[in-house]
């Protein structure tokens, strides 16, 4: 199976070009089916291929497609890598993808047909290159898809083109993501100098051989391309803004994969970071920052999709916090189950948003619960999940992440359960404004309130299963010997997981307890803070710092867009008008004065040209003297 | 004999037109240009030791000058690029109504013929005799049929490149006078450094480089090209920019780099710094430019100016890279050029400032101008990345200057700038909501889809598999490099 790999892109890709080319032509409704068959199609492809990695003795297998670059004695195919990584993503990436679009074909059903074509040929081209990210053998190719889906994701953005806020926020998503890309490039092109092959398998033999300064520098930059992809400090400003894109794109592509791409790749990479020390703390702060960093602000959003948009950035940070104390495969499984919660409460939004007629502030909803029955319970298990109660996915993958983390330092530990105290809050905070107490909107939306159709709903019900059973997957070893499927499915890429092992048993459950009291007393203090009574007035003190997101965004225009802009304007109008361009046109003037002085010479007049005669003879006998002597 | 037809035919057929009927010229000259991409393509299909690739008859015999031409991997490149470029101009351009039509396609024949000569010259004065065949026919053709400020534009165009190439014929002219038998010949060139000391290396290198540079442009010998580029006619900037100012790229890979192998290797540092500066400085005043001309013009600037870095890189893969990329660069830009053509010729403007919204009018100009400016950016999988990607790990890797990472990332910073003043140009201009100039607007007809759609898919076949342009120059790259130093 796993030699048709290939078809597992190919058929996004084909649905792409239907979708892309005939988008007048087709029918509104055969295009969205299209596009989703087709993801269904990878997604079964995908899933032969999983039966096969995860027998016993499976060996990860290379298919070279083409010779893609050659040039000296480098070469680089267009090869696809299958092992138990690529596969598990593929899933992933095809199952939640298979369900979103499904759920695109109802939620956007209100689209013209060229649009809604062109809705579904980019979400195609979307999944195409996230597969292609996620399987290529080498970084090349990982950067091809690297690229390409931060080009769906601004086209996708930009959906809604004749909005220029919208505009602005796609533009935003590319420059910060390519400002991340630059890294990986420069991290490329010293693998490149130092191996002279960008094959995994062949940099990672010989990754050892290099000197740990080398190995920090590619690491550390391969971490900033992760920063933008992923949305952390310091390029996460352009996530929260990207949800100007449809609802289901946010869910897709800003929550459940194209944002742990930057996961993917460390993951993958995790050879070298191991030999890297100094790289790993950096992405364990760095994750440890944005989790509170976001979370905070997350507390103060009144926009149900920046609330969550905040959230999936802590949530990456926990991620990162994974990566840097060397839990690869808890960081992966908390890919895994935040790919359901988030991908479910993304689309409990959508069809909040829905039927709340495109309102997204939470200020004005309230009391959902009874009239959008489904969306509410489906919602409530993901913020179960995401707050990490027991039994709920997010908790098995959390506490895991968390538990490793005590294992490299306690502190982090303590500032990872801070943040999965304020995590806890805010999403209580947003369920309760939103779903509890009475409904705060107009009598006009209050008459078109109604629960989404089944094409809506039932991919709802779908992620809410997963997001409450997903994790039993990596149930810890502590509960029974051998039950983390995942880690164990994993082990042959990332390698065990012997960071835990190192803390005893007792000292594991302590930590767990702590963590799911803390979370569980915030549930309830949220709850019975905002179920009643949800605050509306404006924030004052530390709490308008977080309305206002810490003014990031400010910062960044006044130290780096303003100055450039000057500067760009210095260059042109001093520089190179008045500095460059004038010494040019002065040359040229000179010339052409000089011409004209010397115009006169030829008057016409046969006096003066007597004259000269006169003087030009005298000077060459005046010369002719002196050379004599 | 393939050489003298990529010559001849445009020579003769320029010729011919400017005694045709304006209405003739127009379709003589298309035909004239597929007959010469024919001709260009069997070139191709011929193995690389053909005979019929050479031509080598005395020219003038009292200088030991030969009428010599050859093809080889860098000129089948290039010249592939002059003769695909050339139909498309004219299709695209097609609507366009010239005054006296015969004496400007006569003309922009003449020029193809130049440019041809150019890439195939392996004399220096021959080689001389067409770097000007091709640029007096573009200085005509500029200051008749260009915009307003045309007179101004084209005297500054002309004092640069008129002092560029005199001192290239004085550099020429020395070097000759060095040669063992006191000859013109390529080849005698290429044994000339062995009698040409470091010391004289280093100051006859300016000679020749400045008129490569002028040409390029590189900063700072740049500021004629954004006043030429916006007031010339849309068909003679896409030669400009597109096809012209390979000229100097290629002068560098063949008749300097390789000739003064000493004084290229002493100056590297110096014109990779003035390349950098170069890209840095055209990229941020990319960004604040208004008229759609003006900033492809210092797009332009930018992205030659890392090709020119590249080459002083002297590494395969840098070298590499600027083969494909000088295909590619001017592919792209002739479907830039294209689309400000369709913009200007439909709205009479080129204020971005005052489009918006043409994407709700003209969905597949749109789609057809965010995938040449995405390959404009270098995206994986269309051209520019191959040639980009190749040339950055090449600067990387360089051993000709203890600078390169330096020059990696600091070149590295126009990938953002780029992407930054490329959006902005397509969401102003594209994006939003329609105004009153724009709600009329209608979408491309079949001919422009049809040039369009040549592009876009040379763009994404190249980009996703590049490997006949390896295999058509690789042996150039061996051979350039051969001859380049770098300091064991």
């Amino acid at each position: 199976m796993s030699n048709y790999v290939y078809l597992v892109p190919l058929f996004p890709l084909i649905g792409f070009l239907i979708n892309g080319l005939f988008r007048k032509s087709i029918p509104k409704s055969l295009s969205g089916l299209i596009g989703t068959a087709m993801i269904l199609a990878s997604f079964i492809v995908s899933a032969g291929i999983f039966f096969q990695v995860k027998q016993e003795g499976f060996q990860p297998v290379t298919i070279t497609l083409f010779q893609f670059i050659h040039a000296g004695n480098l070469t680089i195919p267009f090869s696809f890598l299958v092992d138990p990584l690529s596969t598990l993503f593929l899933l992933i990436i095809t199952g939640v993808g298979f369900l979103i679009h499904l759920y695109s074909i109802g939620y956007m059903k209100e689209e013209n047909a060229p649009d809604y074509s062109k809705y579904f040929c980019f979400l195609n081209l979307f999944v195409f290159f996230m597969l292609l990210l996620v399987l290529g053998s080498n970084y090349v190719i990982l950067f091809i898809g690297w690229e390409g889906v931060g080009l769906c994701s601004y086209l996708l953005i930009g959906y809604w083109f004749k909005n220029i806020d919208y505009d602005n926020a796609a533009k935003k998503a590319f420059i910060m993501n390519r400002i991340g890309d630059v890294g990986f490039l420069i991290a490329i092109f010293a693998i490149i100098y130092k191996f002279n092959s960008v094959s995994f398998d062949t940099v990672f033999q010989a990754a050892p051989s290099a000197t740990t300064g080398f190995l920090t520098a590619i690491t550390l930059l391969l971490f900033l391309g992760a920063t933008g992809k992923s949305a952390q400090i310091p390029l996460y400003t352009w996530l929260p803004d990207a949800m100007a894109g449809p609802t289901p794109v946010s869910a897709l592509i800003h929550a459940a994969t194209m944002v742990t791409a930057g996961i993917y790749m460390i993951a993958r990479s995790h050879v070298l970071y191991n030999l890297a020390p100094i790289s790993q703390t950096v992405v364990a702060i760095t994750g440890l920052a944005t989790i509170i960093l976001a979370a905070l602000i997350a507390v103060k959003q009144n926009d149900i999709k920046k609330v969550l948009a905040y959230s999936t950035v802590s949530q990456l940070g926990y991620m990162f916090l994974g990566l840097g104390v060397g839990a690869y495969s808890e960081a992966v499984f908390h890919v895994l189950t935040h790919a359901f919660f988030k991908a479910l409460l993304f689309l409990c939004a959508g069809s909040v948003i829905h039927a709340m007629s495109g309102e997204q502030d939470i200020r004005s909803m309230g009391g959902l619960k009874k009239y959008l029955p489904i969306t509410h319970i489906t919602f409530l298990m993901g913020c179960l999940a995401i707050s990490g109660i027991p039994p709920f996915s997010g908790f098995f993958s959390k506490d895991e992440i968390l538990t490793a983390a005590y294992g490299k330092n306690p502190v982090y530990f303590i500032i990872g359960v801070a943040g999965a105290m304020i995590t806890a809050f805010y999403m209580f905070r947003l369920y309760a404004t939103t779903f509890l107490g009475n409904f705060r909107g107009t009598d006009k939306q209050q008459h078109h309130l109604h629960e989404s159709p089944s094409t809506m709903t039932i991919p709802l019900v779908v992620l809410a299963i997963l997001a409450v059973v997903g994790g039993f997957l990596g149930v810890p070893e502590l509960f029974a010997k051998n039950s983390n499927l995942l880690s164990h499915f994993l082990s042959p890429v990332l390698g065990g997981g012997e960071g835990s092992e190192e803390i005893p048993a007792s000292t594991e459950w302590m930590l767990m307890g702590v963590s799911t009291i803390l979370a569980l007393s915030m549930v309830l203090y949220a709850l019975s803070r905002f179920s009643k009574k949800p605050e509306l007035g404006e924030p004052v003190g530390f709490a308008k710092w977080m309305a206002d997101k810490f003014y990031v965004d400010e910062l960044y225009d006044t130290l780096i867009v303003k100055p450039l802009n000057a500067l760009a304007d210095f260059f042109y109008q001093i520089i190179e008008k008045k500095l460059i361009d004038g010494l040019v046109n002065g040359t040229g003037r000179l010339v052409q004065y000089s011409s004209r002085q010397l115009r006169y010479l030829q008057s016409g007049q046969v006096g003066g040209y007597v004259l000269l005669m006169v003087i030009g003879t005298v000077l060459l006998f005046v010369v002719q003297l002196f050379l004599r002597k | 004999m393939v050489p003298v037809l990529l010559i001849g035919i445009p020579l003769l057929a320029g010729l011919i037109g400017f005694s045709l009927k304006d209405v003739a010229a127009k379709s003589w000259a298309l035909f004239a240009s597929l007959l010469t991409l024919g001709v260009s393509l069997v070139g191709i299909c011929l193995p690389k030791d053909s005979r019929q690739l050479l031509f080598n008859e005395p020219w003038m015999g009292s200088l030991n000058s030969h009428f010599a031409i050859s093809l080889d991997g860098t000129g089948q490149i290039l010249c592939l690029l002059t003769a695909i470029a050339f139909p498309l101009i004219f299709i695209s351009t097609w609507k366009e109504e010239y005054k006296k039509a015969h004496n400007f396609f006569g003309l922009m024949l003449l020029s193809q013929a130049g440019l041809l000569g150019v890439f195939l010259a392996t004399d220096a004065l021959l080689f001389y005799f067409f770097w000007e065949l091709a640029l007096i026919p573009v200085y005509f053709l500029a200051s008749q049929w260009g915009g307003e400020k045309r007179i101004a534009a084209t005297f500054k165009f002309f004092i640069y490149t008129f002092l560029g190439s005199l001192m290239m014929l004085i550099g020429i002219i020395y070097i000759y006078f060095h040669t063992r038998d006191h000859s013109f010949a390529l080849s005698a060139f290429y044994e000339a450094h062995l009698l040409i000391s470091t010391e004289t290396q280093a100051w006859l290198f300016w000679f020749i480089f400045i008129a490569f540079a002028v040409k390029m442009p590189i900063f700072p010998f740049h500021t004629w090209q954004p006043d030429t580029y916006e007031q010339s006619p849309t068909a003679v900037t896409m030669v400009l920019s597109g096809l012209m100012v390979k000229m100097g790229v290629f002068g560098l890979l063949r008749w300097l780099a390789p000739v003064l192998p000493m004084g290229t290797y002493l100056w590297g540092d110096t014109v990779s710094m003035m390349c950098i500066i170069g890209m840095i400085y055209a990229s941020l005043i990319a960004m604040r430019q208004d008229d759609l001309k003006r900033m492809v013009a210092y797009s332009s600037i930018a992205h030659i100016g890392l090709i020119c870095l590249a080459v002083f890189a002297t590494t395969e893969l840098s070298i590499q890279g600027v083969m494909i990329q000088m295909f590619n660069h001017g592919i792209n830009i002739i479907g830039l050029w294209i689309v400000v053509f369709l913009i200007e010729k439909q709205f009479n403007t080129r204020k971005i400032s005052e489009l918006g919204g043409l994407a709700s009018k003209a969905p597949v100009l749109t789609a057809m101008l965010v995938i040449i400016a995405l390959a404009n950016i270098a995206l994986p999988l269309t051209n520019a990345f191959i040639g980009e990607f190749l040339m950055f790990s090449g600067i990387y890797s360089s051993k000709a200057t203890v600078y390169n990472v330096v020059f990696t990332v600091t070149a590295a910073m126009t990938i953002i700038l780029s992407a930054v003043y490329m959006l902005n140009m397509v969401q102003r201009a594209f994006y939003g909501p329609t105004n009153a100039l724009t709600e009329k607007g209608v979408d491309i007809r079949m001919n422009e889809k049809f040039v369009l759609g040549i592009i876009v898919a040379l763009i994404i076949v190249v980009g996703v598999y590049p490997e006949p342009l390896f295999r058509l120059t690789q042996d150039s790259v061996n051979a350039v490099l051969s001859k380049m130093y770098v300091k064991p």
